[in-house]
């Protein structure tokens, strides 16, 4: 059942999705009113009674920071109502010809989460090879004896340099007792 | 000569066996970093903050400037035989770089760069033991009023000249001083922004932000649009030079760092200006105007000389006044904080053993990274090849290092990867970085003599510009201010005759 009424109402609907892409900045500009009005609430709310020391108090500059954000926020979304658009970052490696690969990044920021997790209970180098050996699976390496092999070698040496030879203390976790 | 005795006091430090040992680590990290695609100078810096941890502050900051003038030697051989440049320092040795490459002379392009980073290493550093006593003598009586002026003014430079869009700087560092405002407030305790958390109440380490920004937001952003094909480098012989070509290039050689250096010293972007500056004038000088644009040698020798000059440019500001001018000096200043250290012209008096010793073991980097550089160029140059998941694998693990290394904390990974995601973010919608970093680095410091002034001053606002210092900083900002107003006045002149 194709009316014409149905497509009247979809053809906006994709004009204004392909509109909200086109200024998906204005996500930026949203952010950024709300970090405003949080560092404000936060500076206004606060108890500031107990021992001032010098006439400006601790208030002050959270005040103009957050005020600086809202003028920014809203100055941003002019630009980009205008038509301005923030120039995405360009490498070596990046083509910006293609659309953005979110499930890449998705993967890597769970990758990276399972390590924040896992890091405690299984130690260092158990949990800093498997984030090397997931990252790299993640961007794309399949190579099953070539992959592990390096996230191993790599999480141990770093262990030893950082633990034994900077002093910088990093969790063994129970691999470390066994050896 | 003051300078001089301190200079060879400061050789007396750099040779020391460990101490060569640091800057030799640094050169050859320095090189790698610059070789490699995706990792910055500021990047790498930013991924060994945590030695500061373990590492005395001579050998680690001996380290860091090693990896800094590294890094700029190795950026270039990536640009001639790769063309797509990732330090924007080294764009310009792509445009005349690249296509000798492609003609079959990518050793000389090789060796004219080696050769004029050297040169320009050289002088540069000259220049800055000539002058950095002189600044750091006429800064020494400076106070809270005159450190705020300096702040300001790094704030107000990092917005505004860097970058295309003023209002995206101008947020990017709202969003870092916002970050810098997380923790107890310095002079009275208050808790600001901690929502009653423990964790936040010490403050987010600026290691954390550092790392996040520079190391897990561009990491994130490559793994979202990695080439499916990573270009291929041009292969290349041992870099040499020919009479003839030696002829072409000393005088763009000598020319370079005279153009670089005070475009380093100065708040105006590092690299970038002065390189493309030598570039427009090597070419209205060339004898050989025909070659350009297929590979003159001149414009590859030149900029790169006023690339590593401008390098030591930075460290005069960065030593003198504590004024942050490019992205690694930014990070350079936070391993200071690390340390408890306050770079200014005190720096001089309180820790010469320091500064003198960094500042010779820059003149025997150079050393190093010559004899690197020359005869190695085709083995660096196989680090072009390195497997793409290796390289973002390896960036992140030791991003996840360095940030657990700073408290053994998880919850430092979890802000990591938040700070990451904002950077991932900010490159995508055109917000550049550096002013987020220098606003987490200066702010909370430019809080604190904002305050201080103001006490001395019982509160008169008078008593932020009662120094010609400070009046002479604030000048200096306000034709920063107004230079965008005064450009577009300038053209419709042009255009009206």
């Amino acid at each position: 059942m194709t009316t014409p009424t149905t497509d009247a109402t979809t053809a906006p609907a994709a004009e204004r999705r392909s509109w909200l892409r086109d200024h998906s900045e204005l996500g930026v500009c949203v952010l950024l009113l709300a970090l405003g009005v949080l560092v404000l609430t936060d500076a206004l709310t606060m108890d500031v009674d107990i021992a001032q020391r010098g006439p400006v108090g601790p208030t002050t500059v959270p005040i103009v920071v957050g005020g600086g954000l809202l003028v920014v926020a809203a100055l941003l979304a002019v630009d980009v109502l205008r038509g301005g658009r923030g120039q995405a970052e360009t490498g070596e490696d990046v083509d910006l010809s293609e659309p953005a690969d979110w499930r890449t990044v998705l993967l890597l920021t769970g990758v990276f989460l399972g390590t924040a997790v896992l890091i405690e209970p299984l130690g260092f180098p158990v949990a800093g090879a498997l984030l090397f050996w997931g990252a790299a699976y993640a961007l794309g390496s399949r190579s099953i004896d070539r992959d592990p092999l390096i996230a191993a070698v790599l999480s141990l040496v770093t262990y030893a340099v950082f633990n034994n030879l900077l002093g910088v203390p990093l969790p063994g976790g129970p691999l470390m007792g066994v050896l | 000569m003051n300078a001089l005795n301190s200079l060879m006091d400061g050789f007396g430090t750099a040779l020391t066996p460990l101490n060569l040992l640091w800057a030799a680590v640094g050169v050859l990290l320095g090189t790698a970093i610059g070789v490699l695609p995706g990792i910055g100078p500021a990047m790498a810096v930013a991924l060994l903050l945590p030695v500061t941890y373990g590492l005395d502050p001579i050998g680690a900051f001996i380290m860091f400037a090693g990896i800094y003038y590294g890094a700029m030697f190795g950026g270039s051989t990536t640009s001639i035989l790769l063309n797509t440049p990732g330090e924007s320092a080294a764009v310009v040795a792509a445009m005349e770089g690249n296509p000798m490459a492609k003609s079959g002379r990518g050793a000389q392009a090789l060796a004219a760069a080696a050769i004029g980073h050297f040169a320009g290493g050289m002088v540069g550093t000259i220049l800055l033991v000539a002058l950095a006593p002189t600044v750091a003598d006429l800064a020494v009586d400076i106070g809270a009023p005159d450190y705020f002026a300096i702040m300001v003014l790094a704030f107000i430079a990092v917005t505004s000249v860097l970058g295309s869009s003023r209002v995206r700087g101008l947020a990017s560092l709202l969003i870092g001083l916002t970050i810098g405002l997380v923790g107890l407030d310095q002079m009275t305790g208050q808790q600001r922004l901690t929502f009653g958390s423990l964790q936040l109440a010490d403050g987010v380490d600026v290691v954390i932000v550092a790392v996040g920004l520079f190391a897990i937001g561009e990491a994130l952003w490559v793994a979202a649009h990695l080439r499916r094909r990573p270009p291929e480098p041009i292969p290349v012989g041992r870099p040499w030079l020919g009479r003839a070509d030696l002829r072409r290039t000393w005088k763009s050689w000598a020319r370079g760092p005279f153009i670089g250096f005070p475009f380093g010293a100065i708040p105006a972007g590092g690299a970038e200006i002065p390189t493309f500056l030598s570039y427009v004038t090597e070419k209205r000088l060339s004898k050989h105007k025909d070659e350009w644009g297929k590979g003159a040698i001149e414009g590859v020798a030149g900029p790169e000389s006023a690339a590593s000059a401008s390098a030591a440019g930075t460290l005069v500001s960065m030593l003198t006044l504590g004024l942050p001018t490019t992205a690694v000096a930014a990070v350079m200043l936070a391993a200071f904080q690390q340390y408890g250290i306050q770079p200014g012209p005190l720096l001089f008096e309180r820790e010469p053993d320091l500064v003198w010793g960094l500042i010779a073991s820059l003149f025997v980097g150079m050393v190093l990274l010559l004899a690197l550089n020359l005869p190695l160029a085709p083995v660096w140059a196989k680090l072009l090849r390195i497997p793409r998941p290796y390289l973002y694998a390896g960036i992140l693990f030791f991003a996840a290092v360095g940030a657990y290394a700073v408290g053994g904390e998880v919850i430092d990974l979890v802000i990591l990867l938040i700070i990451g995601l904002i950077g991932f973010g900010m490159r995508r919608y055109g917000l550049p970085v550096l002013p987020a970093v220098i606003g987490v680095i200066l702010g909370p410091a430019a809080e604190q003599q904002l305050r201080r002034a103001l006490q001395i001053s019982d509160g008169s606002v008078t008593g932020l510009v009662d120094t010609p210092f400070s009046v002479t900083v604030y000048a200096v900002v306000v034709l920063l201010l107004a230079w965008p107003l005064v450009r577009r006045a300038l053209p419709r002149k042009g255009s009206g005759t």
